[in-house]
This record gives structure tokens, C-alpha cells and sequence, in this order.
């Protein structure tokens, strides 16, 4: 189709509104690249009630040029008005009835703007409460299951946790402890911007340690886990839902949320608290780097947090992230098995599996600010 | 079909693998213009790894492949270009891309090789569509489709270019018979009314006999072709125990 062509083209008006084009040369993509929108135009204007084509002159046609005799046919037998080749070679004439897919479908009328927007407003506000009340009975199913492996641990499948545990925890220490370090290095040098004002850098240390232990360590430390490990879950359980494991699993009567779920709700469970504690340990590094710079002795500094922050704020954190390592792998394992069959269904699982994983962590980390705030924590 | 035509493909001495694992050496053999050509073996004997030096996907570690007249192993730039636009290839799995509905599919192929208007393109992309017999089915995306459809579509769309060799990997593994039958007789069609080269790789002798011109059969302990000719001649006068086996349908301990 890339030869190039030389194919000419004259219009000769018939009677009673008919037009005739007489087609010469080759008609092949090159050509047919230059004459198609001339070709269209020409007849569009006419309107020809008859339209026809001399076709004794055209020595080969590919693809591109039997498409436009087809178009021409097909326009107008939509407009119900005569179309007729004249002197095409058999040959020819043969290969186009081969190719010809007839008049296409006449567009189906569709309902108007307003119900389609209604329509749509309301398959959204479907889609959402019936994600959320899966979302629900899965986590209550899962948590179910979890119970039932502490009265039987041996229902549990240790090697995979433990290996799933090692990806999602102990590779993650870097990326933790470096975000945790430079979190509370930018927290302390923020905060001591208003301190100064009244000279009173010290307590940027008080700031930083309880912000960190109650918020922003199992805050950050659940983002990332999220990220990092949510996904991931998403994205297994999704190529195995695709590759059809999944069903293997259901066929060989083997449960796959006790087999594919569960140890990664454990290992994600017991993970979360280690990774925060890294987190909060770093970020309190950072923190005391930048008081050292204010000219503030590390003994000092640690008598300082020491007195801010009481171990029930540290617990009270910490109590957080067994609920968040819980929900980013119910939410993860359940993206995962909800996939698709679609080639993009995996990634929108792992997508679905970080946005609904960051809501739900914000959601709860509300619900426990208010919870400890009337018991006082 | 095609016995007297000059070859279109020439494969000479070639030898293919992965990194230093040797899947065939020394193989030689040439396709002629026209015929519908067979690539023949067991599971694992090197079929879609030839298939995949043929089409360029890899080099061979050694020997040249000439396809219509260009050495794919070699060619470059412009030229290897020039020479994707002459063959089309479906894949075993259709390999057509999710996000696109078919039609659209086959238009950036078009895209890709053509300058012509976007009308033009869906025009040309509807009667690929019925030629493989899937005139309604342009609108729909691939995950929409059964087996059959997907394999169909995936030569809907290696015609795009109105290509002079289509490149088949196991048309029709996976389909039913009756819907294998049917793949079948479009590749005859297609074979006979534009006449197209066609080099197949497949398993399903009920295919073979159906299609093929002539055959070549590999062997994954011989690493190389053990027989060649018309799938009667290998089926009937072999003398090979492999090729028995495999026309007759017998397991090696029958």
C-alpha cells in the first residue's frame, strides 16, 4: 500500500442530476491519500441522484482505492440513490464483492442529555455503596477467618507469611526510615520558623515527638505501605484471578481467602507496628539533627521528648496501625480478587487498591482521633 | 498452489536459541510465493521460536533469512520498515490491544503506514472486518469476543497493510473444531483469492491436511527438520517413526 500512485480523476454531470467519474491509473494509498477528501467533497455538493463510476481506465486497485469505491457505494445507498460501477476488470470487481461489508448500521438513538446524566449519576452512587458494603463484609469475613487462626495457628500458612512478611516489611525499611528521617527533619524546621518568634526552639522537640507518635508516623508508615505493598497485593491476586489460579484454587476446593488473603492480612498486621516504630525512630533522628544544628545538646533533646510524650501517646499510635495493616491488606486482596478479564484490569486493580486504601486509612485514623479524644488518650 | 513460483522466503543455515541454549541448528528451507506453508512439530520442538526469526522478532545465531527479498536479520531503518508493511502476523493469542475496539485496532496499523484520511481508514478497516467475516463486530473491544472471533480479528488486522505474507502462530489451538474448520477454510479463501503467502505453525493435523501446501516438521531431539514435502507425502511415505507417529496419531509407547 505504500507504492506511489498515479491515479487521475475527471467529473462529467449525467442527465436528470447524475454524475459520473471516470477513474484512470492506479488506485492505491498514495494516490488515494490526495484524492479522498476532493473526491468526497465533490460528490457531497452534487448530491448526484444517480452516481457513476467509469472504472475501464483504472488498471489496479488495493485496498485503499476499493475503500473508496465502497464508501462512495455505501453513502449513497444511505441516501437511497443509484450507485453503479461501469468497465471494472472481473478480477477486481470479484475482490471487491469479497471485501464489501454492506451499508453500515444506522446509529441507534440513544436517550437525552438529562437521563443520560441521571442515569450516570446514579450507576456512580449504585457503584459506590455497593463497593463499600463489599468492602465491608469482605474485611468482616477476613477478620472472621483471622480469629479463627488464632484459636487453630495452624491454619495458617507460615512460610508464605513469612515470606510475604519479608517483602512487605523488612524490604520496606529503607523507604520507611528514610521518609520517617526526613519527615521529621522537614517537621522540625517548619515548626521552629513560629517557634523562634517567642524563643522557644526547645520545644519543636515536643512538637515533632507527638505529632509523630500519634498522627503522622502511623499515618505516612500506612501510606506507604499501601503503596508499596497494597498494590502489590492487588496486582498478584489480580494475574492469578486472570491466569485463572484463583479458580484452580476454588475447583480443587481450596478456600482462596484462607489461602491467598489471610497470610497476607497476618503478615501486613504484624509488619505495620515494626515499620512504624522505624518510622518514628528516624523521624526522630531527623528531629534531633536539626536541634543539634539549633546548638541544643542530645541529652537535652532526649530529656525533652522524654517529658512530652507519655508511652500512651507511642501505644495509642501504635494501637492505629494494627487496624491500618489490617485494611491495606483486605482492601489490596480484595481489588485483587474482584479483577477483571480485561489487559488492563490488573493495573486498575492496583490503582482501586491504593485509592480505596488511602480513603479507608483516613477514614479510621478520623474515627480514632475522636475516639481518643473522649477517652482522653 | 504456488509450486513453480519463486521463493518469497528463504531461510538458510540458520541456527536459533536463547542466550547459549541451541533450540535448531543448520535449518534451511524456502517458502514459494502463494502456498500456504506449515511449520510442524511437538510441544517444544522450536516452532514459534522459528516463527518469531522469521518476522524479526529475534536474530538467529547464525545463517540468513531472506523475506521477499530482504534479509530481515540485517535490515534496518527504511528498509525494515518497508518490509514490516509487506507481512502481516496474528499471534496465538490475537495479541489485539484491549483499550481498542477492533476497528480501531486495525486503523493504527494503518495510521502507522498511511497518510490517508481518517474515513478512509475506517472504511478499509470494515472490509478487513468482512472479509474474516466480523462486518458487525467492528464496534466491540476484544475482551467481547470469543476465541474464534479474537483469532479472526487478529488477521483482520494482519491484512491491514494488504500484506503479500501472512505469518500465522497456532490459528487454531484452543477452538472447537467446527470453528477451527471455519479458520481454516478463511485461510483458503484468503490463499486463493489474494493470494497471499501463508506460513503457519501448527500442531492440529486436522489443519494441516485442510490448509497446507507443504510442510516442514521439526524435531526437539534433532534440533532440526526431519521431513518436508506435502502433508500427504510425509503422512503416507515417511519412513521417519517421529513422522509416523505424528500423522497416525500414536504416543511413543503405542
Amino acid at each position: 500500500m505504500a507504492d506511489s500512485g498515479t491515479a487521475t480523476l475527471d467529473y462529467e454531470p449525467l442527465a436528470e442530476g447524475g454524475l459520473r467519474l471516470v477513474m484512470k491509473g492506479t488506485l492505491n494509498a498514495a494516490g488515494i491519500q490526495q484524492l479522498w477528501r476532493q473526491v468526497m467533497r465533490q460528490v457531497a455538493q452534487s448530491d448526484p441522484a444517480a452516481l457513476e463510476i467509469d472504472a475501464r481506465g483504472v488498471e489496479s486497485l488495493d485496498a485503499a482505492g476499493m475503500a473508496l469505491l465502497l464508501e462512495l457505494k455505501a453513502q449513497q445507498e444511505q441516501r437511497r440513490q443509484d450507485f453503479r460501477i461501469r468497465g471494472l476488470r472481473d478480477d477486481l470487481s470479484d475482490l471487491m464483492k469479497l471485501f464489501d461489508p454492506g451499508p453500515p448500521a444506522p446509529p441507534k438513538p440513544g436517550p437525552g442529555l438529562l437521563v443520560r446524566f441521571v442515569h450516570r449519576v446514579g450507576e456512580i452512587s449504585h457503584g459506590v455503596l455497593v463497593g463499600f458494603h463489599t468492602q465491608v463484609n469482605f474485611l468482616g469475613e477476613i477478620f472472621v477467618r483471622l480469629l479463627s487462626v488464632l484459636v487453630r495457628p495452624s491454619r495458617l500458612r507460615w512460610a508464605d507469611t513469612f515470606l510475604i512478611a519479608e517483602k512487605a516489611g523488612a524490604n520496606a525499611v529503607g523507604i520507611v526510615a528514610l521518609m520517617g528521617f526526613l519527615i521529621g527533619l522537614i517537621l522540625a524546621f517548619q515548626s521552629a520558623i513560629g517557634m523562634r518568634k517567642f524563643g522557644a526552639e526547645i520545644y519543636v522537640a515536643d512538637l515533632v515527638v507527638l505529632v509523630l507518635f500519634r498522627e503522622l508516623g502511623p499515618l505516612i508508615t500506612a501510606f506507604i505501605l499501601t503503596s508499596r505493598s497494597g498494590s502489590a497485593f492487588a496486582a498478584e491476586l489480580g494475574t492469578m484471578k486472570v491466569n485463572e489460579e484463583v479458580d484452580a484454587l476454588v475447583t480443587m476446593g481450596v478456600d482462596p481467602v484462607q489461602f491467598l488473603a489471610l497470610p497476607r492480612l497476618v503478615a501486613a498486621i504484624c509488619v505495620m507496628p515494626l515499620l512504624t516504630l522505624f518510622n518514628e525512630l528516624f523521624g526522630l533522628i531527623g528531629c534531633g539533627l536539626v536541634m543539634r544544628s539549633f546548638g541544643f545538646p542530645v541529652a537535652t533533646y532526649i530529656d525533652q521528648i522524654q517529658e512530652a510524650a507519655s508511652l500512651g501517646d507511642l501505644f495509642g499510635g501504635l494501637a492505629k496501625t494494627f487496624v491500618f495493616g489490617g485494611l491495606i491488606a483486605g482492601i489490596g486482596c480484595l481489588r485483587g480478587l474482584q479483577t477483571g478479564k480485561s489487559p488492563s484490569a490488573v493495573g486498575d486493580s492496583a490503582t482501586r487498591a491504593v485509592v480505596s486504601g488511602i480513603v479507608a486509612i483516613v477514614v479510621v485514623d478520623g474515627v480514632f482521633a475522636v475516639m481518643y479524644y473522649y477517652l482522653g488518650i | 498452489m504456488g509450486s513453480d513460483a519463486p521463493p518469497i522466503i528463504q531461510v538458510s543455515d540458520v541456527t536459533v536459541g536463547y542466550d547459549h541454549h541451541i533450540v535448531l541448528k543448520d535449518v534451511t528451507f524456502e517458502v514459494r510465493a502463494g502456498e500456504v506453508f506449515c511449520i510442524l512439530g511437538g510441544s517444544g520442538c522450536g516452532k514459534s521460536t522459528l516463527l518469531k526469526h522469521m518476522i524479526g522478532l529475534h536474530r538467529p545465531m547464525a545463517g540468513s533469512i531472506l523475506v521477499d527479498g530482504t534479509d530481515i536479520v540485517t535490515a534496518e531503518g527504511e528498509e525494515r520498515r518497508a518490509l514490516l508493511g509487506r507481512i502481516g502476523v496474528a499471534y496465538q493469542n490475537g495479541a489485539l490491544f484491549g483499550s481498542m475496539s477492533l476497528i480501531e485496532n486495525i486503523c493504527m496499523v494503518l495510521e502507522e503506514f498511511t497518510s490517508l484520511p481518517r474515513q478512509a481508514m475506517q472504511a478499509i478497516a470494515r472490509m478487513k472486518m468482512k472479509v474474516v467475516g466480523l462486518q458487525d463486530a467492528g464496534d466491540r473491544m476484544p475482551s467481547e469476543l470469543s476465541g474464534g472471533m479474537r483469532k479472526r480479528a487478529a488477521i483482520a488486522r494482519a491484512l491491514a497493510l494488504d500484506p503479500k505474507i501472512l505469518f500465522l502462530d497456532e490459528p487454531s489451538a484452543g477452538l472447537d473444531p467446527i470453528t477451527a474448520a471455519q479458520l481454516d477454510e478463511l485461510i483458503v479463501e484468503l490463499s486463493q483469492t489474494l493470494r497471499i503467502t501463508f506460513v503457519i505453525v501448527t500442531h492440529e493435523l486436522a489443519s494441516i491436511f485442510a490448509v497446507a501446501d507443504r510442510v516442514i516438521m521439526l524435531d526437539k531431539e534433532r534440533q532440526t527438520i526431519i521431513a518436508r514435502g506435502s502433508p500427504e507425502e510425509l503422512r503416507d511415505r515417511s519412513d521417519d517413526p517421529w513422522v509416523r507417529q505424528f500423522f497416525h496419531r500414536q504416543s511413543s509407547s503405542a
